[in-house]
């Protein structure tokens, strides 16, 4: 298409009116996720089958398919949504299809058994806004994903996208932007929670050219993907925040860098930026305001360090990714030891909004020091998981029951763990507590990313320590003493107590060897590595000390503390377990009371499955 | 010129100086095993920590890359710093106990228990040799090469790389090619042979030599002197 450059803001606001003029809100259309997530789950046979039915009907030209970002509600993908009405079907396979365009599209009905069902009530939901998942969100950023089509920069505009551009180049100077950010009290979404305003100000203030802004898109925790759902879904909002903190900062080279693992996320932005480009919303002169910048992407190596500053400065240097050993701030010495100033994408996608609503919009959401709202990938044993979006403040129980269902399958709650692999796990008692960055860090987490596990009755503290432990030692780039050998002593210990090798004295050491790397190690993933030990110490002590002193693992999951045994009074003598033992290790004839010898027990267990009565037990 | 204050002493310091250049000028010993004054600063033994500012925002940073600043508060050896580096060099003591810079360092600072399994590694990863390679050598020989535990030196692709001239100065640098140790056996990986010198202090302690330093000599005769240095605890527990 021949795109005509945006000149001046009055241009921008006549692209939008054509834009509004040419689409018909009243339109039949039909949102259709194609984020990863869906995708792997097969989203891509469910948009052929559309187009085909469609096509099959002569309604292609009726009937409008688009394909957008994740909405996150990806454990329920392939994720439609009907237009105009804003019906919302979960779960919809290739087969479904047949049925919505008859039923949906051209009847006008609903298809009752796609729409999401409470468990509890058996109540059916419509519209997005009545699923309890989305209802208790407040979806600022990622809301606008299932109304975008990320690959064509007309829906953002459309929507009132690249306004903020307008305003800040035409209205404000850089320090007006800066003000605005620091009175919004922005702080960053990557994990440190910095208060944005005063990084741009330094970058700003910092002697030396050019200066650069850069995008972390590198996103290494495990479970998390709130930056690949905005980066993919709505790259536009990152790239115009990226503009105006290039204005305020005085930069006119800009980097997206995004983790190798993320394909579509690259591509995506790819378009976007090249999109941005053809309307002269990137280059040279944006809107006719004098301001040059553009962007480049890169995608980074995909490790989990190289998300840290400057790892992931001296990555786009060409280098390894490791982090370096510097007290200077990368504000001040970054990029090729010039002023550069790095944020993460959901501090990023604020921006515009910032700008748009004001300030003082900002500031009226979250707490007395953390504005806004904040994304969670809520996983683990809950019943709706994904990714939400809610303002800061909110309770931890909030998000866990109201938005997350509850507990899966009934089992009691035990514990969240927030702030990914080197967060901390929060106990029962405290799940009333308000979600921010100095609540979270006071009880011995963090806010990190925003990863949020719930976890039920059956985990075993020691076991979670461990695996996240485990997770930060093959992670740990090596360089320092106390992050290398002080992590994989820690998993020695951990192993031990695990294994039943635990000794009087494991807890004050992992504590004191807790206290050394959190004060000595090179990098934030060395200095917050201990967060998962010694949160669960504290919460969790009897835990340790079970399996210490007693040799137990109280969650029956640490397998060498554990014992499979039959209850006499409820065996039936029905054979079933006795044929299933892999190892020969039951002994029984019918209808006699069976026994395990627990010497030749390979600790399986299949026998605790396969029992109908439940006479087989741990201990 | 600038103006700090190390251990309530004010220090007139040199610009382009790091804190551990000031620190050694003013005549403080702080142990350093990955530093060399002719190589660039490799932060990795974190040995080298001191303790700045003051209460609540008081923080530990390795002296020998922190570069002084004015009005700078240092404190070389407080309880905090003397912790952390007894726990470094037991980390340390763990992996390489055939290391005599680390058997005499543990000496000194009154290591007196490994409480991790023994590795017996040949390397404690401290780069001097790939920094000294690299920057005084003109060779880039050997390199790091893993991540995480994996990590360690080697020339690129594993085989000897055709730019090393056998210089040997390597093996020079390195604490633990350089000086083994002879000493110690499992379980007791700390030998503390070292510390067998005769003393230096004046024969019955009428003056102390370790106003800058503990040379361990004297706990042997007066553990109780030096209860709250830290130093020797171990020793003092185990009578
Ligand atoms: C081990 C480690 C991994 C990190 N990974 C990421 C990451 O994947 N994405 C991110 O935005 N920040 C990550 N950070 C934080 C960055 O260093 C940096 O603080 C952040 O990108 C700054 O942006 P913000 O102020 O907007 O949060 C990581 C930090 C550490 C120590
Ligand atoms: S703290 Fe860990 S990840 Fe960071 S520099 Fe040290 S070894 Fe590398
Ligand atoms: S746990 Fe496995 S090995 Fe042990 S008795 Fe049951 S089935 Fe057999
Ligand atoms: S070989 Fe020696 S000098 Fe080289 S890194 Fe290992 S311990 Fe250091
Ligand atoms: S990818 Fe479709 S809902 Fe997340
Ligand atoms: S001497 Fe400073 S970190 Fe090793």
């Amino acid at each position: 298409m021949n795109r005509i450059k945006i000149k001046s803001p009055l241009d921008l606001e006549k692209l939008r009116q054509a834009i509004l003029a040419k689409t018909d809100s009243q339109k039949t259309h039909v949102a259709i996720c194609a984020g990863t997530g869906c995708l792997a789950l097969g989203a891509r046979e469910v948009i052929t089958a559309f187009k085909e039915e469609l096509k099959k009907r002569g309604l292609e030209n009726e009937v409008e398919i688009r394909e957008t970002g994740c909405p996150g509600f990806c454990e329920k993908g392939t994720i439609v949504v009907s237009y105009p009405e804003g019906i919302y079907y979960l779960q919809v396979q290739p087969g479904d299809v047949q049925e919505i365009v008859e039923k949906t599209l051209v009847e006008k009905e609903i298809v009752e058994r796609l729409l999401y069902t409470d468990p509890v009530t058996n109540e059916k939901a419509i519209p997005e806004d009545e699923i309890p998942f989305y209802k208790h969100q407040m979806r600022l950023l990622i809301g606008n994903n299932i109304k975008i089509d990320p690959k064509n920069i007309e829906d953002y505009i459309a929507l009132g996208g690249y306004n903020a551009v307008a305003k800040a180049l035409s209205e404000m100077t850089p320090v007006e932007v800066i003000e605005e950010i620091k009175r919004a009290n922005l702080r960053g979404r990557g994990g440190g929670g910095f208060p944005a305003g005063r990084k741009w100000e330094t970058t700003r203030n910092a002697p030396g050219e050019p200066k650069y802004v850069i995008v972390n898109c590198d996103e290494g925790d495990p479970g998390a993907f709130m930056d690949r759902a905005l980066m993919e879904g709505n790259p536009h909002s990152v790239i115009e925040g990226l503009i105006i903190g290039a204005y305020a900062t005085g930069s006119h080279d800009g980097f997206i860098y995004v983790r190798e693992e993320y394909p579509l996320a690259v591509e995506n932005t790819s378009i976007a930026l090249e999109q941005a480009r053809e309307y002269g919303l990137l280059g040279r002169d944006i809107m006719g305001s004098g301001f040059d910048f553009d962007v480049k992407i890169f995608r980074g190596a995909g490790a989990f360090v190289s998300g840290e500053s400057s790892a992931l400065m001296s990555s786009l240097e060409g280098k390894v990714g490791a982090p370096q050993p510097k007290y200077t701030h990368t504000s001040i010495k970054g990029l090729w030891n010039k002023p550069t100033n790095l944020n993460n994408v959901e501090t990023w996608a604020n921006v515009p909004l910032i700008i748009n609503k004001g300030a003082d919009w900002f500031t009226s959401i979250g707490t007395e020091e953390s504005k806004g709202t904040k994304i969670f990938s809520l996983v683990g044993n809950v019943n709706n998981t994904g990714l939400v979006e809610v303002p800061m403040g909110i309770t931890l129980r909030e998000i866990i029951y109201n938005i997350g269902g509850g507990v899966r399958d009934n089992k009691k709650f035990k514990a969240v763990q927030t702030g990914g692999p080197s967060g901390g796990c929060i106990p029962e008692s405290l799940i009333d507590t308000a979600v921010d960055f100095d609540e979270l860090t006071k009880l011995g987490s963090m806010m990190g990313s925003g990863g949020m596990i719930v976890m039920d009755e059956d985990t075993c503290m020691v076991d979670v320590a461990k695996y996240f432990v485990d997770f930060l030692v093959d992670e740990s780039c090596g360089r320092c003493v106390p992050c290398r050998e002080g992590l994989e002593r820690m998993s020695e210990i951990l192993s031990d107590i695990c294994e039943g090798k635990g000794k009087e004295g494991d807890i004050e050491l992992l504590e004191e060897l807790s206290e050394v790397m959190k004060d000595t190690s090179l990098c934030a993933l060395g200095r917050t590595a201990p967060n998962p030990v010694l949160t669960t110490i504290h919460y969790f002590k009897d835990e340790y000390d079970a399996h210490i002193k007693e040799k137990k693992c109280p969650a029956h999951v640490c397998k060498v503390l554990i014992e499979y045994y039959i209850a006499g009074e409820k065996c039936t003598g029905c054979l079933a377990c006795l044929k299933a033992c892999p190892e020969g290790a039951i002994t029984g004839e019918k209808e006699k009371v069976h026994v395990i010898a627990t010497e030749k027990c390979s600790k399986c267990g299949i026998c605790y499955e396969t029992c109908k009565f439940d006479a087989v037990l741990i201990r | 010129m600038k103006k700090m204050t190390i251990n309530g002493i004010v220090a007139q310091v040199e610009d382009y100086w790091t804190v551990l250049e000031a620190c050694r000028f003013y005549g403080i010993d702080i142990p350093t095993l990955c530093h060399h004054e002719g190589l660039s600063p490799g932060g990795i033994c974190r040995l080298c920590i001191v303790e700045i500012g003051k209460g609540k925002r008081a923080k530990l940073v390795t002296s020998c890359n922190y570069p002084v600043e004015d009005g700078l508060v240092v404190r070389t050896h407080s309880e905090r710093v003397i912790r952390a580096r007894k726990m470094l060099v037991e980390l340390l003591l763990a992996r390489c106990p055939g290391s005599k810079t680390l058997q005499d360092l543990a000496a000194k600072m009154g290591v007196q228990r490994v409480r991790f399994k023994v590795k017996n590694e040949n390397c404690i990863l401290c780069g001097l040799c790939v920094r000294m390679c690299a920057e005084q050598m003109d060779a880039k020989a050997i390199s790091f090469a893993g991540h995480g535990i994996n990590r360690r030196v080697t020339p690129p692709f594993d085989i000897k790389s055709d730019v090393c001239r056998n210089c040997g100065a390597c093996m020079y640098i390195c604490p633990v090619c350089q000086l083994r140790c002879q000493g110690p056996e499992p379980p007791n990986v700390v030998c503390g042979a070292c510390m067998n010198v005769e003393p230096v202090c004046l024969q019955d302690n009428e003056d102390v030599m370790c106003y800058l330093d503990t040379c361990g000599w004297c706990f042997k005769v007066k553990p109780s002197s030096l209860k709250k240095s830290g130093y020797g605890k171990e020793k003092i527990e185990e009578g």
